[in-house]
């Protein structure tokens, strides 16, 4: 069987130690986590939870249920069906100097990139996308010089 | 799960709105809503942080049974839970007091047994400060409870306790942990108490009872109605589910052959013609060709599988959790049958081996069901004349023995132990077990500790009934026997309670013996005690050349003496205690401990050299046992 990169959505009821439960269910059953986000819902009792994991369908399905016996868990949506939306922000300061810092400017609006900071030596630049337009923006960076990065780890909706 | 046991727990919750208009302090409080849970018995060992609930139970009708070590109260309270259905309560102050809880955490957890365990916190001020006796009891038990509580807030005391025992016995039951602050335990408030309705809607996504699915149930019995060689192998959720009425009922109206898993023992009679016993590594062989096949025996286990027999074509695993001491290779357990695994939690489904059709629902209803589905087609026109005919020329070779070799009876050991000339007088321990048996009339609840003697107690005693056999299986942790043999009395004080142990097991809970006198807890023990560690010896001599590894319990100085005196301990704290060697005192020797109005324990000196069979190594197949 193949290892895949997956993508699930774990709706949790905001109660303490909630995401403590659901990052030890994944270490403890020795499952990887290659990205995980949590933010708050339109509901403010739920948050949820967006997780890149990687391992065979078989692997997959035991992440799914056991997450789904979490009595914090309300509901997990197993991304591997149907149809979704996922994005990802990154910042990232780019090393910039007179010389070529139009031409990074140039490249940030290729990708719909936003510059949200400028300094003497570098600029910062906020980028949204899928993963392989994030995945190709900073590959071409890289001749820059990057010198940090952060990412949020994808988010993801489905379209119904 | 059985909609009973949900009933059981929340009958105090259902029956009045409650309403308190004083202040309490939060120690009162929580106790009070132990009382509103059902709660009769909790086993609790006191300290710095747990002291104030103490004080409370001293003015509450539940009874406070005090262990000598938190680990004999934790398995009490499992025994208790395993009798019941109820979940077990055990309660231990913070910090030590609460780890020493964790075993017993972990084994509920394993083998689905309903425990709340109640640890006291430090006060929440100094939470994360290192406080004296402070561990993060949340932390520690994170991967092994059903759920778990940290109280924060003192008005969520109803609730918490409430919901904790709704969690612990409902769907498929577990441990569920309550750390409770030493502050709020002093604070007060006026309670506010929550009904039923108002606990299960807080826990809006939790839904222990689901519903088979009607069209496969339908295909259940379709596929039965063309199998040849069908086989039910039921497990632990036919007694979590209160479902073996249903089953009992489901077996005879198909003529199906039963086995059981460790866990699924008592859940068929054993006594019934339709019974295979138990399956898997120490199993009835019976059971475990029927499932898997007959196969040339192989001592390599590189050597091809030559199949002889075919097993069952089809496999009807309810309740079950493919366990690798039920299964050993998972891919060559059942390998040629349809596999219908019906469970309540569906994450057990296609976990260890892939199901042809996965039913997921509660297990009681589901059989009663297929029972009515049963009923409308006028039953299965066919009877399994032929499979039955296998299975039963399988009994004739495959069924549980034993023999008492010259090998045996001439062992070092016996000779150290036994006068010249009596070493044919050997106590052999199956032996001892049948004639506990047949004395009892297979109407002990039996309880066990981990090793040989609990595989023993499996094969040669019979159990008829759910929630008599009483033995840690998936965890398989030692020194359980004899605190859960006094759970077990005090939820069944009228029924004979039997712990068959092993001396290293029974060693390792001995303290609790005081418990046993001072509770006037009228629980039995049987050490059959062979001065070793006698499964692990078992290993050593099949993969090691008999080398032993620490295996040897007595005291290598004195060799010839029974080292400890079990005589002696169980004199110092007031239990009566005799030894006995040959087989021609045993048999009274037992009639005098079942005759005994208080707790008794029999020291029945038996040889170390007696291997379990059947043995299927671990990993491998049917075709590597040797019975």
């Amino acid at each position: 069987m193949q290892q895949q990169r997956h993508t699930i959505s774990v709706l949790v009821e905001n109660k303490f130690g909630v995401l403590t439960r659901v990052a030890g269910l994944f270490s403890g059953r020795g499952y990887n986590i290659d990205t995980l986000n949590v933010g708050p819902t339109h509901d403010p009792s739920l948050s949820r939870m967006t997780i890149v994991t990687r391992g065979d369908d078989a692997t997959v399905e035991q992440i799914c249920k056991q997450l789904s016996k979490l009595i914090d868990v309300a509901k997990v949506i197993d991304y591997r069906q149907g149809d979704y939306i996922d994005r990802e922000l990154v910042l990232v300061r780019v090393a910039a100097n007179g010389q070529n810092r139009a031409e990074i400017c140039q490249m940030a609006e290729l990708f719909r990139a936003k510059v949200v900071d400028v300094q003497p030596a570098s600029l910062t630049i906020e980028l949204t996308g899928g993963e392989s337009k994030i995945e190709k923006f900073l590959m071409l960076l890289k001749d820059f010089g990057i010198l940090d990065l952060t990412r949020t780890g994808q988010v993801a909706l489905p379209r119904n | 799960m059985s909609t009973a046991a949900v009933t059981n727990a929340t009958k105090a919750l259902e029956a009045k709105r409650e309403i308190s208009t004083e202040a309490q302090f939060g120690r009162d409080i929580f106790v009070k809503a132990l009382e509103r849970a059902g709660v009769e018995v909790i086993f609790a060992y006191p300290g710095g942080a747990s002291m104030e609930l103490h004080q409370s139970l001293t003015k509450s009708h539940i009874r406070t049974i005090l262990p000598r070590h938190e680990q004999g109260g934790s398995f009490a309270a499992e025994g208790y839970a395993r009798v019941t259905g109820k979940a077990g309560v055990c309660m231990g102050t913070s910090g030590p007091g609460a780890t020493n809880l964790v075993t017993a955490i972990a084994d509920a957890y394993m083998d689905s047994t309903p425990l709340v365990a109640i640890t006291g916190q430090v006060a929440q001020a100094m939470i994360g400060r290192g406080a004296f006796q402070e561990t993060d009891m949340i932390g520690v038990t994170l991967p092994i409870v059903k759920h778990s509580y940290l109280i924060t807030d003192i008005r969520d005391i109803p609730r918490i306790v409430a919901e904790a025992f709704y969690i612990a016995e409902s769907g498929r039951p577990g441990p569920v942990v309550i750390d409770f602050p030493k502050n709020l335990q002093q604070a007060k408030i006026v309670p506010i108490w929550p009904t039923l309705d108002e606990i299960k809607k807080g826990l809006r996504t939790y839904n222990p009872q689901p519903l088979a699915d009607e069209t496969a149930l339908n295909e259940v019995i379709g596929m039965i109605a063309n199998a040849e060689r069908p086989v039910l192998y039921v497990g632990g959720g036919i007694i979590t589910g209160g479902a073996h009425r249903e089953l009992l009922e489901f077996a005879e109206a198909t003529n199906i052959p039963v086995t059981t898993t460790l866990m699924g023992i008592g859940g068929f009679p054993e006594t019934h013609p339709l019974s295979m016993r138990w399956l898997g590594m120490h199993g009835s062989a019976v059971a475990n060709w029927a499932v898997s096949g007959e196969f040339k025996s192989r001592i390599d286990p590189t050597e091809p599988l030559v199949r002889l027999k075919d097993g069952a074509d089809l496999l009807l695993a309810f309740g079950v959790r493919f366990d690798d001491r039920v299964t050993g290779k998972f891919e060559e357990f059942a390998k040629h049958g349809t596999i219908v695994h019906l469970d309540i939690d569906k994450s057990e489904h296609n976990k260890n081996k892939r199901a042809h059709l996965a039913i997921h629902g509660d297990i009681k209803d589901a059989l009663a069901r297929l029972n009515v589905l049963l009923k409308k087609r006028g039953g299965i026109n066919k009877k399994f004349e032929g499979w039955h005919g296998q299975i039963n020329e399988w009994r004739k070779k495959g069924s549980f023995r034993y023999t008492t070799p010259d090998q045996i009876v001439s062992s070092d050991h016996i000779k150290d132990h036994f006068r010249a000339g009596m070493e044919g007088d050997t106590i052999i321990p199956q032996m001892v077990i049948e004639m506990l048996y047949e004395m009892t009339h297979g109407d002990a609840i039996i309880t066990t500790g981990v090793g040989q003697h609990q595989m023993w107690a499996g094969q040669w005693y019979k159990f008829k009934d759910p929630r008599t056999f009483i033995t840690s299986a998936g965890l398989g942790s030692m020194g359980y026997g004899f605190p859960a043999a006094l759970g077990a009395k005090v939820a069944a004080p009228h029924k004979q309670v039997v712990d068959i142990d092993g001396d290293g097991s029974f060693l390792m809970n001995v303290q609790e013996l005081a418990t046993a006198h001072v509770e006037k807890i009228a629980a039995k023990a049987i050490i059959l005690n062979n001065q070793h560690l006698g499964m692990v010896v078992q290993w050593e001599d099949n993969f090691f050349d008999g080398n032993r590894g620490h295996t040897y319990l007595g005291n290598p100085d004195t060799r010839n003496q029974v080292y400890p005196d079990y005589v002696k301990v169980c004199t110092s704290f007031g239990i009566p205690c005799e030894r006995v060697y040959y087989r021609k005192d045993l048999r009274a020797a037992l009639q005098r401990m079942l005759d005994s109005k208080t707790a008794y324990i029999l020291d029945v000196i038996t040889p170390y050299t007696e291997h379990v069979l059947p043995f299927i190594p671990a990993g491998r197949t049917v075709a590597d046992m040797r019975y």
